[in-house]
């Protein structure tokens, strides 16, 4: 009836290397095939067979992809800042001051985050016009708010709920006001939760897709991964793989760095997303 | 008694600043949501209503449910139906839409708890394995898509390859192209790439689990499959609903991986992607609005659906 202790434990680990190749390896291919040039990225390579770095020189060296690097830095930079300093005072209010109407406010923000996006899109896109900002990256960090904004909110005051009352309250005495409270006291010991919160809204405002395909027309304004789905080769039926592999490589090592470094603040703000809700 | 009334005043007067700094602090935060959030969903809503195109959004004029439903008797004395309720590609694409997130989702949930309860068993080298599963996870959307755009090629694809050296393929297949393997395309990077997500979720349900649970187990003799139906699912049973409900709600909005893994394919069209190439290229703003509110509709009520499951759930283990 039961299996020999031997058997499940080489199954066991069978079943934990499948689970690495099979995460790993899409990247890991990925890598390999930005390494190669010419004719020889259409011979499928199991193991690394070439090192060259033409591809690399070729997204880098011609086009506008330094500077689609520099425009997400630049959108991504600034959605964090804003959402954090909305985020931090509003969730010291949700979190420490008792009112009317708090938890209603609490699941609206939560239902917010749950938007389809593609349902504020035309809303937007008549408001961008409007305001001129067609076509600038002011355009994407203001929209991409509405995700960071809400999730910014909901995980900060969660941290926030945990925090000790007596040292609020000795400040109280000591005639702090709520301005002085939350800059001075809450912030230092909030760090990491901003830190947490910071990275995944980084991570999110990277990634978006949607309105910087739509909000952005010109090559040189557009972040990278509408940079990366636009690349194309000399003609329209020749796919620039080997560069397009390349730029995939430059955008993902910098977040899978953040990721792994961080793996432990992000793994705790995922699920203080999700779970403490 | 006057130290009384000065405390209370006090107390007052502290509750009152109180306040008013709740208000200060908030006002920011729902001035710019309500203006980057409720105000173009509003408008959104509108323009479902209007005939709205886009070079010419002001000129927007309500013309009612046409959009929606509209039916034009001809002179003939035949009926004529248009709008989106009996537009077959908007159904196709509600139709696509629900099943990659019904098919996703379940598969993420599998080995999402597969996954979950590798890394909840302590073995050497379990850092190295979380940090390898989380890589899926860290690669952005887009790159995901081209990498296994890469990866499905007919002609140069290592899928193809690695299928036709193990026997399992005769004839290379364009997995991203051909009618019938698109979905199944998208559905393969989806599972890839969410299925950590679902891990993370349901591995921090399995650590809140007590651990004389399944010392009682042990001492008792309980197989261990046993354990895991009996004691372990039923636990983790409300962790894993809300990483169901949040990868449902992503799902259902699917948008940048089947743009750019699958374009122009009618067997992979979601509703987002429906929405916007009427938005931006056929010039049909107004019912690509009408689609968005339509989408929209459908998120919200799942999302309530979900929210009243919750809370029967809750009412039910009380």
């Amino acid at each position: 009836m039961s299996v020999p202790r031997p058997i499940r434990t080489a199954a066991f680990y069978l079943l934990v290397a499948g689970i690495v190749v099979e995460s790993v390896f899409p990247f890991y291919y990925a890598v390999t095939t930005s390494f190669k040039s010419g004719q020889a990225i259409f011979r499928v390579d199991y193991w690394p067979s070439s090192f060259s770095l033409d591809n690399y020189a070729a997204v880098l060296g011609a086009g506008h992809f330094a500077r689609n690097i520099l425009n997400s830095l630049i959108v991504a930079v600034a959605t964090v800042a804003l959402s954090l300093a909305l985020g931090v005072t509003a969730s010291f209010a949700l979190a420490r001051i008792r009112f009317r109407g708090r938890r209603m406010l609490l699941f609206t923000i939560l239902s917010v985050s749950m938007f389809p996006q593609i349902a504020v899109l035309a809303g937007l896109f008549e408001m961008v016009s409007a305001f001129r900002l067609y076509n600038s990256l002011l355009s994407l960090v203001l929209s991409y708010l509405i995700f960071t904004l809400p999730f910014t909110v909901w995980v900060l005051t969660a941290f926030m709920r945990d925090l000790p009352r007596g040292i609020e309250e000795a400040a109280i005495m000591d005639g702090a006001s709520p301005f002085v409270i939350v800059t001075r006291i809450f912030m230092p010991m909030l760090w990491p939760a901003m830190v947490t919160t910071g990275l995944l809204a980084f991570i999110a405002a990277w990634n978006e897709f949607l309105f910087a395909l739509t909000f952005i027309s010109t090559d040189a304004r557009r972040t990278v991964p509408v940079a990366i789905a636009l690349l194309s080769g000399a003609s329209s039926f020749e796919v620039p793989w080997g560069r397009i592999m390349a730029a995939s490589v430059i955008v993902t090592v910098p977040l899978i760095a953040l990721v792994l470094v961080f793996q432990r603040r992000i793994v705790t703000g995922l699920t203080a997303g999700g779970v403490k809700g | 008694m006057a130290d009384a009334i000065a405390e209370r005043s006090a107390l007052a007067r502290f509750v009152r600043r109180r306040g008013a700094a709740a208000i200060l602090f908030l006002a920011p935060m729902v001035i710019v949501l309500a203006a980057v959030a409720a105000w173009p969903l509003a408008r959104t809503i509108w323009f479902g209503f209007t005939d709205a195109s886009l070079d010419n959004l002001p000129a927007a004029k309500f013309v009612g449910l046409r959009n929606y439903f509209h039916v034009l008797t001809l002179e003939s004395g035949r009926h004529y139906f248009s709008g989106l309720l009996v537009d077959p590609v908007w159904w196709c694409s509600v139709w696509n839409t629900v099943k990659f997130a019904a098919i996703s989702v379940f598969f993420e949930t599998v080995f999402g708890t597969i996954v979950a309860l590798v890394l909840n068993a302590e073995f050497p080298g379990r850092g190295i394995v979380r940090a390898a599963v989380l890589v899926p996870w860290a690669v952005p959307t887009i790159v995901s898509a081209k990498m296994w755009a890469w990866m499905l090629n007919d002609q140069f694809g290592i899928l193809n390859d690695l299928l036709m050296r193990l026997g399992a393929l005769s004839h290379p297949v364009a997995w991203a192209a051909s009618p019938d393997t698109a979905l199944a395309a998208v559905l393969i990077v989806d599972i890839w790439k969410s299925t950590p997500f679902m891990a993370l979720l349901i591995l921090a349900g399995l650590q809140m689990l007590p651990a004389d649970i399944y010392e009682a187990a042990r001492v008792d003799g309980v197989h261990s499959v046993k354990v895991f139906w009996k004691i372990t699912l039923p636990l983790i049973r409300p962790a894993m609903l809300v990483a169901v409900i949040f990868r449902t709600l992503d799902a259902l909005r699917v948008f940048d991986l089947i743009y750019v893994l699958t374009p122009d394919n009618a067997q992979t069209q979601s509703m987002s992607v429906f929405a916007r190439q009427n938005l931006f290229y056929f010039d049909k703003f107004a019912y690509g609005s009408a689609a968005s509110t339509l989408l929209f509709l459908v998120i919200a009520l799942v999302t309530i659906g979900f929210i009243r499951l919750g809370h029967l759930n809750a009412e039910s283990e009380r």
